[in-house]
């Protein structure tokens, strides 16, 4: 019996994004990464091929981090002391973009300052060729200091600056308009939030194809199935034709699992949670993986193992 | 698919005579497409269209239960493509294989393991669903004995026929699942499932022959079908298993069944996880998995109970003031939502850690606290409100009260919300309240 197989033909299509500038392209960068240009949801090649893979981005900070599970600091070792290293070990562990996430203190408790943010992102941007993405630290005023100054030492390299929040933004566009790099602008799980985002931020002039829509996730088990069907629903709007959906979409399933009490914590659990090492990696991989299945364009990792196993998932789910 | 109210309306008698409540056909049909009202309200309904409708009212995913000793385990009757569009009704049974060549002892060890098998996640418990025992040149019939006498739960056998059938009589009122009829065997296996009332998972390597095979099995009699889709490369996979729920959602028959997952067929323990994780999301309503770890199971089902939740209502639990290992008057008081993963993620860490604390949880309409906090369901005047209306005041003798690190920017408001009460930030993942409960308070 012939089966008639249903295939949806969409008007719409995701933008395509390309991070990091090489030499000709007035960047430094030894390759770049173009994610987005989807016409119909991820991996159906059977309507039309999936035009680039998911992207692996692994999260390294300027100094280390005092609040990440020993699990992470175990698989990294000393690198962890120094961003350089640090993002030399990531792009060896199967990184294809870096994400350096500045802290709000700098190694002795004070203050980060612009002139250690700036040396971070360059001893990161020398280390390695990989495109990069640089996070502030979370804190409206420092976010923008900080990135100001990366985005003007670094004008050309089509960095991604983020977090561009809807109380926090406009720095942020008019320094990365105004140096050549992106932002990534993050909503709280919701189409019309984001949406809304993105009509602000491209409103400021900035275009279209230097947006990232970071829809914001969860891990398993801790709300995963709001962003889960958030990015669905984004994704589909996107090929229905709503412009201002039409971004790749970055989420960070490293920085979601591994805040996870299953993830952070090996003592004092209960003993069904199984082997600690093994069901970290799982909370973080199965978190990557089941985001990646519905849109995600770049995930942000931690774990070495993690990004191993998404990598493998992401070639077998381009394998036609 | 269901049919419209028109469409329904064509198949009635057309009269108005009003005897089933409504003052027009039209009417009557119209609730009939709402599926509000029952068609044996209308007294003279041919038989011919009684039959159409109650085609037309079956459910395009056939719903199979494998069933076992008071244990049931359900596929199908699912409705949608995405879940946010209604959501996703049955979860997907996980089951563990066994092969017959292990031994019966090392099965029956294995299988005691998995069977007691309990986790909880947000006040629910958790476990696995059945067991597939694999007929490998082993004894089968020893194999399957042997999960007997360690469980009750449902069963799944794997393999041809005559090797299938001698095991067969020991679970008579069982309804196991056969795996798998194929273009070569399928007459002998539909006769073996029809034999013994077993349900018959079915396989092909494509759609097409797929198709053939289950209306040929259904002509014999046997209805219960499972569909297994010929791979377990995950993007084929993926691919084939929406094109048989798309098909399936357009009332193409043939494909109107739940669908097996073999994971452990994937790979390796890491490509066997993944493989499931996509079995979860997409629309699998049997995972067979070969490892039983608990590292494993446990975010699987966690990641199926998230993704099969109901978008329209998030889980939430009851507001209110919470004892947390018999607080006195001078024990902390905590303010959270009732967002059931936000509520079970601080009171599990605050009970586990021996803390005693009153723990206020606000009505937050079920979102997180930063959820909650962006649409303006838990601001300053919310907290307070539920500190008065659950008469904090009264029961605690230090007005103290400590709000989640994530909404620290509502503590001067609260403080003009509450007066005489101080306000601490605490930290913003309930993993890390225990150390400032230690350190801060």
């Amino acid at each position: 019996m012939p089966v008639e197989v249903p295939k949806t033909t969409w008007p719409g299509s995701v933008k395509t994004i390309t991070l990091g500038a090489t030499p000709e392209e007035g960047g430094t960068r030894s390759r770049t990464v173009t994610v987005g240009g989807e016409t119909t949801l991820p991996f159906l090649h059977f309507e039309t091929p999936m035009p680039n893979p998911p992207a692996i981005a692994v999260e390294i900070k300027d100094h280390r981090p005092d609040d990440w599970s020993p699990l992470l600091a175990e698989a990294w070792g000393d690198v962890m002391d120094d961003p350089a290293q640090w993002a030399k070990a990531a792009e060896e562990a199967g990184a294809d973009i870096i994400v350096l996430a500045l802290s709000p203190k700098n190694r002795d408790g004070n203050e980060t300052t612009k002139e250690e943010a700036v040396s971070a992102v360059k001893a990161v941007l020398e280390a390695s060729g990989l495109p990069l993405i640089v996070w502030g630290p979370g804190q409206a005023d420092l976010d923008n200091e900080l990135l100001v100054a990366v985005a003007e030492a670094t004008k050309g390299e089509r960095l991604v600056l983020g977090i561009c929040e809807d109380k926090n933004y406009r720095t942020i566009v008019a320094t990365a308009m105004a140096n050549d790099h992106l932002v990534q602008a993050r909503t709280p799980m919701d189409v019309n939030l984001a949406k809304q985002l993105n009509i602000l931020i491209s409103d400021m002039g900035m275009p279209l194809d230097r947006i990232l829509m970071d829809p914001t996730t969860a891990a398993v088990g801790y709300g995963i199935e709001y962003g889960y069907s958030a990015m669905e629903r984004l994704r589909l709007a996107a090929l229905q034709g709503d412009a201002m959906t039409q971004l790749p979409m970055i989420v960070t399933p490293g920085f979601e699992a591994w805040k996870a009490k299953e993830s952070k914590v090996g003592e004092g659990v209960p003993e069904a949670w199984g082997d600690w090492k093994e069901r970290a990696v799982n909370w973080e991989t199965l978190t990557a993986v089941t985001l990646i299945e519905s849109g995600a364009d770049i995930v942000v990792l931690r774990h070495p193992e993690s990004i191993k196993r998404v990598k493998v998932a992401i070639e077998e789910l381009m394998n036609v | 698919m269901a049919l419209s109210g028109i469409q329904i309306y064509k198949l009635l008698p057309q009269t108005n005579c009003k005897e089933c409540g409504f003052p027009t056909c039209l009417a009557f049909a119209m609730k009939l497409a709402a599926k509000q009202v029952e068609l044996s309200a209308c007294p003279y309904v041919s038989e011919e269209s009684k039959q159409k409708l109650a085609e037309s009212a079956a459910p395009p995913i056939r719903l199979v239960t494998l069933k076992a000793d008071g244990n049931e385990v359900k596929a199908g009757n699912e409705v949608v493509l995405f879940r946010h569009e209604k959501t996703f009704y049955n979860k997907p049974g996980l089951f563990i294989r066994l092969k017959a060549s292990e031994g019966a002892d090392a099965i029956a060890q294995k299988v005691a393991a998995a069977d007691a098998y309990r986790v909880t996640y947000v006040g629910m418990d958790f476990s696995i669903d059945g067991f597939a025992v694999q007929a490998d040149g082993g004894d089968l019939n020893a194999a399957v004995q042997a999960v007997r006498a360690k469980s009750k739960r449902p069963l799944i056998l794997i393999g041809e026929a005559e090797t299938l059938a001698p095991a067969l009589p020991a679970l008579d009122g069982e309804t196991p699942l056969l795996y798998a009829a194929n273009p070569e065997n399928w007459e002998a296996m539909a006769d073996l499932a029809k034999k013994h009332a077993a349900a018959l998972a079915v396989t092909a390597p494509d759609l097409d022959t797929l198709a053939d095979l289950t209306q040929k099995i259904k002509e014999k009699g046997v209805e219960d079908l499972v569909l297994d889709l010929g791979t377990t490369k995950l993007s084929e996979w993926l691919a084939r298993s929406t094109q048989v729920r798309r098909l399936a959602l357009k009332n193409f028959r043939p494909l109107g069944y739940p669908v097996i997952a073999l994971a452990g067929e994937a790979g390796d323990t890491a490509k066997e996880s993944i493989f499931a994780a996509q079995a979860i999301a997409k629309y699998a309503g049997f995972i067979v998995l070969d490892t039983f770890a608990p590292e494993l199971i446990y975010p699987l089902l966690v990641l199926r109970e998230n993704i099969y939740t109901d978008p329209q209502k998030p889980i939430q639990v009851q507001p209110g003031l919470y004892e947390i290992n018999n607080p006195s008057p001078e024990d902390p008081v905590m303010v959270t939502t009732n967002f059931s993963i936000t509520y079970f993620a601080v009171a599990n860490e605050v009970e586990g850690a021996g803390i005693p604390a009153w723990l206020v949880v606000c009505d937050a309409e079920g979102m997180s606290v930063l959820t909650a906090w962006a649409a303006g369901k838990f601001d300053a005047e919310r907290i307070a409100k539920s500190v008065k209306e659950f008469n904090v005041a009264e029961k605690v003798s230090k007005k103290r009260v400590v709000i989640p690190g994530h909404v620290a920017v509502l503590s001067g408001e609260l403080e003009e919300e509450l007066p005489g009460w101080e306000i601490r930030v605490g930290p913003r993942e309930a993993v890390d309240i225990p150390a400032f409960v230690k350190q801060a308070l």
